[in-house]
């Protein structure tokens, strides 16, 4: 048990570590000039040499996409609890959900930029962070909602739970594995949002971990592109285990998803 | 002389679909009865099951209760098929749900909870989880959540139906020793002639399109009943009687 949990760590560090060794040698070898791929030595010093404003940037995507998670759990999951309590609020705004996310968010920036206005950047980004990440906990959630064992349902009517005892004693904790798989997915969609919203808004007063790719780019500075990568892809990493442990924690004494089998 | 508890006059149910689950079911149950409800499927005993909970309303007839106003009494228990336990709660918590929506603290009714676990003979597993337990416990946490309010009818939907047959037998003889200890009102919907004829006073045998009851078996047997009553030979005729009725029926 222990060895295998060694092993699932050790084995993939190993392959990162003989990767970063072949791409350095590779670069020195063929002396690949640093513009066109540096290697991973000149990514780390240029990592040093801007650790201050690459963690300012850092921040700055880091607070958009939290907060954009953040809001969307909570509209996610009150409107699907809107749409349990009322099957007609459902059949009327469940459509426009849909629309929202499947317009691509890409090409409704622009006009979120232009109603926000460009002196206020950072809440143009949240907002679109927001609608990328809303729709995955609204639709899981109301999946969730409605997956309650009928048969508790009927015990709970038998005796007499009053509506909001339903809804807190069954529908959810009966939503809430599908709440936190809505949850996983929406923390690296709203990662997502906020980087793409600022490549849209590509002006200079965003000062996100997107624009310090898209200055260095300009700039030609490639090590300090992949710098910016390297802490987004961090960042991302972070959310989705930080997603998972939560989840972990929360079901693993009761749902299938989260127990161990022997054997 | 028995008390009829349940009087059901001409009871009809016919779903949206046009189904016709019930024709004319007249019967009364005596206060303090087991009966048995026994039938194949599709016979619609889970339909007067339901109706008798109040979880479906009969599309005609008329269910008349013993009491003052002749309504149905508020605490009724109720016993799937599957257990039906929540499967984010421990045994205590599962058992308290009844009471926890009655809006009772759990210290104010830990004795209670406690009394009924022991009854079922789960003291030990009040902090366990669904998932940890054998189906035959998590049946027993069930019947534990079912009569922890100390309701005086039971209504059980083929509750042992998914158990293999030495649990089943076992949790029908704990039945047994429940019922004769608490006084309570037992309807037992089962399609085993067997578990029926073991269990109850009375069988009523119902048949398919539509769902009506065929016959009406009483099983004079006195309690306490054990394995050795299995071999007797009135036990016997009694399973010959009802699987006659069913027989005769389905027309083979």
């Amino acid at each position: 048990m222990e060895d295998s949990r060694l092993l699932r760590i050790f084995i993939p560090a190993l392959v990162g570590i003989g990767f970063l060794l072949l791409w350095e040698f590779l670069v020195r070898f063929y002396g690949i000039a640093e513009f066109v791929l540096p290697a991973p030595s000149g990514i780390a010093v240029s990592l040093v040499d801007n650790f201050g404003s690459l963690m300012a940037s850092l921040w700055v995507t880091l607070s958009i996409t939290l907060t954009a998670f953040f809001l969307a759990v909570v509209g996610g999951v009150g409107l699907a609890i809107l749409f349990s309590q009322s099957r007609l609020i459902e059949m009327a705004l469940f459509p426009y959900a849909v629309i929202l996310q499947v317009t691509p968010v890409v090409a409704i920036a622009p006009l979120i930029l232009i109603w926000v206005g460009f002196d206020r950047v950072h809440l143009a980004l949240l907002i679109l962070a927001w609608i990328v990440a809303f729709f995955p906990i609204l639709s899981n959630t109301t999946l969730g909602l409605r997956s309650a064992d009928h048969n508790l349902r009927d015990l709970f009517r038998l005796y007499g739970a009053s509506r909001w005892q339903v809804l807190s004693e069954l529908l959810l904790p009966s939503a809430l594995p599908y709440i936190l798989a809505g949850m996983k997915i929406s923390g690296g969609l709203a990662l997502i949002g906020a980087v793409v919203a600022e490549f849209v808004a590509g002006s200079g007063t965003s000062t996100g971990l997107a624009w310090r790719i898209i200055e260095a780019g300009n700039r030609l500075e490639i090590p300090k592109m992949f710098a910016a990568l390297l802490l987004l892809s961090t960042l991302g990493i972070v959310i989705f285990f930080g997603l998972s442990w939560i989840e972990h924690r929360l079901l693993h004494r009761w749902h299938e998803s989260a127990l161990k089998r022997e054997g | 002389m028995t008390i009829p508890l349940i009087d059901l006059q001409n009871i009809t149910k016919t779903y949206d679909s046009g189904t016709l689950a019930l024709q004319g079911v007249s019967t009364s149950i005596a206060q303090g009865s087991f009966v048995s409800l026994l039938g194949p499927s599709g016979c619609g005993k889970s339909t007067l099951l339901r109706i008798l909970a109040g979880l479906i309303a009969p599309s005609s007839g008329h269910i008349h209760w013993a009491g003052e106003d002749g309504a149905r009494p508020s605490d009724i228990g109720f016993v799937f098929q599957d257990a039906t336990l929540m499967p984010w709660a421990d045994v205590f918590d599962n058992v308290y749900l009844p009471l926890k929506l009655r809006g009772k603290a759990p210290k104010e009714v830990a004795p209670q909870i406690a009394d009924a676990l022991a009854r079922v003979g789960l003291s030990d597993f009040a902090k366990a989880y669904p998932r940890e337990l054998s189906g035959g416990m998590k049946m027993r946490v069930s019947i534990a959540r079912a009569l922890v309010t100390r309701p005086p009818i039971l209504l059980m939907d083929e509750p042992f139906a998914a158990l293999d047959e030495f649990t089943r037998e076992k949790l029908d003889d704990d039945l047994l020793a429940l019922w004769q200890a608490e006084n309570w009102t037992v309807i037992f919907v089962t399609h085993s002639i067997y578990e029926s004829a073991y269990l109850s006073e009375r069988v009523l045998v119902m048949g398919a399109r539509p769902g009506r009851i065929l016959h009406d078996v009483t099983i004079g047997e006195p309690y306490p009943r054990d394995r050795t009553f299995r071999a007797t030979p009135s036990y016997i005729q009694n399973c010959a009687e009802i699987s006659d009725a069913l027989r005769h029926d389905m027309g083979v």
